[in-house]
């Protein structure tokens, strides 16, 4: 009986035959080109060091640096560059955001995790899902045509402006509310049942047993997601944009309008603007505070989830 | 006295404050859905609604008794053009398009609105039109006694195929929705196969050393980087810096005259590519994790090299997540707005986008500006376009949930 192939590998006629790894080119270029390709987000951060760096410090040659950061006035016109009155509006909206966001998304995490009934939470956690994925200019137009109309019936037509920092920051807080919500219902849900039910076991009711044991055990995450609301909020645009008023204004009366950082650049940006102009690199100079300020906050949030996390088993 | 009663006279108060509580985390979840839903409400209250038309030229002092504007035939309306339209607007129009070519609509639009002359003199939002539809009606006898009640839905067909006019009751979303489309397909085209392929890196080739664990760590800074600095890095990269390709005079593209300077739908679409890259690349690498080890080491075992693997076995069994998560990323890109005002979107675009060189405005912009407006016409305007959004934004994710379940169904291993 005939084998069926007598065929031998070209190799194994020479003697030579191997199993080792061999070397194939076009193996070699694939993985060059996928290195390359994950490599880009380091190309991405290094651009963007470079770019606000390059452009701020052209500023900071004609402006020095302690002005800018203790100048209580920014007129570019007039060659004033403080960025106090930006920044402070940015806190103010910040602020009033995570003062809406914190109980409230707290509030419908502990429902979420801990009250409501497998269906409940089936149908509530999408529903949240989708609407933070509306889009935030779908918020300015909300603060400006609804929320701002209601406060101006509330307070009085007098005492509030058209455009405020309230305004915006409260329909900011309703923004980041579903991102706070559905990371701390996370956290709360990572929690195990066995400290739950220790706690039941105990006599707690189911208060106690959510406010003393899970909320503490889920800290760590807590913690993150409203560090990580708190830096969506510094770095939102459209809703500030819209509802908060042009024109930068150091006041910390919320009823007032005033110009956060972020607006400014849209707004400076959205007009004509030549390059290489005072105005055009101060807005560099506003990105480049943005930038490490979010960043800041965005490494502490993970590092609190990093380094406070209760494992359980 | 036994503990048992200790523990009883508290239990009561206990249990009261523990449903006290109940009711607010039951409250602060329907204030919730309570804003939330409003948001929604909100728009779609706004896109409908009654409006007071007035004409600044009645319609029956044009056309003969008995006969109404609508009916009027091609030569009848060029009788009324002639007779009414100023000297210089039936130059202008004419060099447009000559009168002989136009056809009876066309014509019928021209006579309204150039010589009628709708103008909307007053609006109300839906649920004013629903409920309160009889103090509308005595209103509107009272402060405009020549103008006509009629209810209008400002999504309609005529503002989903126009360009973009300056008249409020004119104007179109078509050169916006272009824009979006145009921006959209060049982000997609740069940053999935980027994104898939840095997460294949990742995932299957990177060893655990301090680069590849820099690369990681600096991805997920990249995700919560605000999306304005993204513009401000497009503004400076492509626009200034390349604005030779950008702007297309490298490739001999002429922009119809006009000169974009850079500012163009590919930087655009590439600027939203590096946004949304970093949340491609982690909702790939999470997809491409969930695979199997199993599958990658039978692969290798009957033979297949590590691309191979990969290419055959890894990628088609992961494409379904990996899809899903990319076109979530894609739907976020769409309504960003901020870093494309940044890079230097056209406030006012009467001409329909051409190609990657063309200036561009987005469906977002468009909603900005039309918000930033004081008139009410334009709130509403600004609502319609906003649905119009909604509904791109919704087709796209039902288009992604439905390629992943045909995927689904072919695929051979979980």
């Amino acid at each position: 009986m005939k084998p069926v192939q007598t065929a031998r590998y070209p190799e194994e006629a020479r003697g030579a035959l191997s199993f080792g790894k061999r070397f194939r080119p076009h193996e070699a270029v694939i993985q060059a080109l996928l290195f390359f390709c994950a490599a880009v987000s380091i190309l991405t951060t290094l651009g963007i060091i470079v770019v606000l760096g390059a452009e701020s410090s052209a500023l900071f040659k004609e402006v020095s640096l302690w002005e800018f950061v203790s100048g209580t006035s920014w007129q570019p016109t007039i060659g004033e560059f403080g960025i106090l009155p930006l920044v402070n509006a940015t806190l103010m909206t910040s602020l009033a955001a995570m003062l809406v966001a914190l109980p409230l998304g707290l509030g419908v995490a502990i429902y979420l995790a801990e009250y409501a009934s497998e269906r409940v939470r089936e149908t509530l956690k999408p529903i949240l899902e989708v609407l933070a994925g509306v889009p935030t200019v779908v918020h300015g137009y909300f603060a400006l045509t609804v929320v701002t109309p209601a406060l101006r019936g509330l307070f009085g037509q007098e005492s509030i402006e058209v455009y405020n920092t309230l305004s915006a920051g409260l329909v900011m807080g309703i923004l980041i509310l579903p991102l706070i919500s559905s990371m701390c219902e996370d956290a709360l849900s990572a929690v195990p049942r066995s400290l739950r039910e220790a706690a039941y076991a105990m006599g707690a009711t189911k208060l106690e047993t959510s406010v003393t044991i899970i909320v503490p055990a889920a800290f760590s995450g807590i913690a993150a997601a409203f560090i990580l609301g708190l830096s969506r909020a510094v770095g939102e645009t459209m809703i500030v944009a819209l509802a908060a008023g042009a024109g930068p204004n150091l006041t910390l009366n919320p009823l007032k309008a005033a110009e956060t950082m972020t607006g400014h650049i849209v707004r400076i940006s959205g007009g004509d603007i030549s390059y290489d102009s005072m105005d055009y690199r101060s807005l560099f100079a506003i990105a480049l505070v943005l930038f490490l300020a979010t960043l800041a906050l965005n490494m502490v949030s993970r590092s609190i989830v990093k380094k406070y996390r209760e494992v359980y088993e | 006295m036994s503990g048992r009663e200790d523990f009883a006279v508290n239990l009561a108060s206990r249990h009261a404050r523990g449903d006290r509580w109940r009711l607010m985390f039951m409250l602060s979840t329907l204030l919730a859905i309570v804003f939330l839903g409003a948001l929604i409400l909100t728009i779609v209250d706004d896109a409908f609604g009654y409006v007071v038309m007035v004409d600044e030229v009645d319609q029956r002092s044009l056309v003969p008794d008995g006969e109404r504007l609508e009916s009027l035939d091609a030569e009848a309306l060029r009788a009324v053009i002639d007779e009414r339209l100023s000297p210089r607007r039936y130059r202008a129009i004419e060099r447009e398009r000559p009168f002989d070519e136009r056809t009876a609509a066309d014509l019928y639009d021209i006579v309204l609105y150039e010589i009628v002359k709708p103008r909307v003199a007053e609006t109300y939002t839906l649920f004013e039109s629903l409920f309160a539809r009889r103090s509308i009606v005595e209103e509107t006898t009272l402060a405009h006694p020549d103008g006509e009640l009629v209810f209008r839905s400002w999504v309609n067909m005529r503002f989903l195929s126009t360009s973009q006019t300056a008249r409020p009751l004119t104007t179109g979303v078509l050169t916006a929705v272009k824009g979006s489309i145009l921006t959209i397909s060049i982000t997609i085209l740069f940053s999935f196969p980027v994104g898939i392929a840095a997460a294949i890196w990742l995932e299957e080739y990177a060893g655990d050393n301090r680069l590849n664990r820099f690369i990681q760590v600096n991805i997920y800074n990249l995700a919560g980087v605000p999306s304005i600095i993204y513009g401000m890095l497009g503004l400076a990269i492509f626009v200034r810096g390349l604005e030779r390709f950008t702007s297309g005079s490298a490739f001999g593209a002429s922009t119809s005259g006009e000169v974009a300077n850079g500012r163009t739908i590919l930087s655009a679409g590439l600027t939203l590519a590096i946004l949304i890259l970093p949340v491609i690349i982690i909702n790939a690498q999470e997809a491409i994790r969930a695979i199997p080890g199993s599958l990658r080491q039978s692969s290798l075992a009957v033979g297949a090299t590590k691309w191979q693997t990969i290419w055959h076995q890894v990628l088609p069994a992961s494409f379904d997540r990996i899809l899903t998560g990319a076109v979530l990323a894609v739907s976020r890109a769409i309504g960003e707005t901020a870093p494309l005002v940044v890079v230097g979107a056209s406030t006012f675009l009467t001409q329909d986008p051409t190609g990657v060189f063309s200036k561009f405005t987005t469906l977002p912009i468009q909603i900005y500006q039309w918000t930033s407006r004081p008139q009410a016409e334009f709130r509403h305007i600004a609502a319609a376009a906003i649905v119009v959004l909604l509904a791109l934004m919704l087709s796209l994710n039902a288009f992604a949930i439905f390629t992943r379940n045909r995927l689904r169904r072919q695929k051979r291993f979980g």
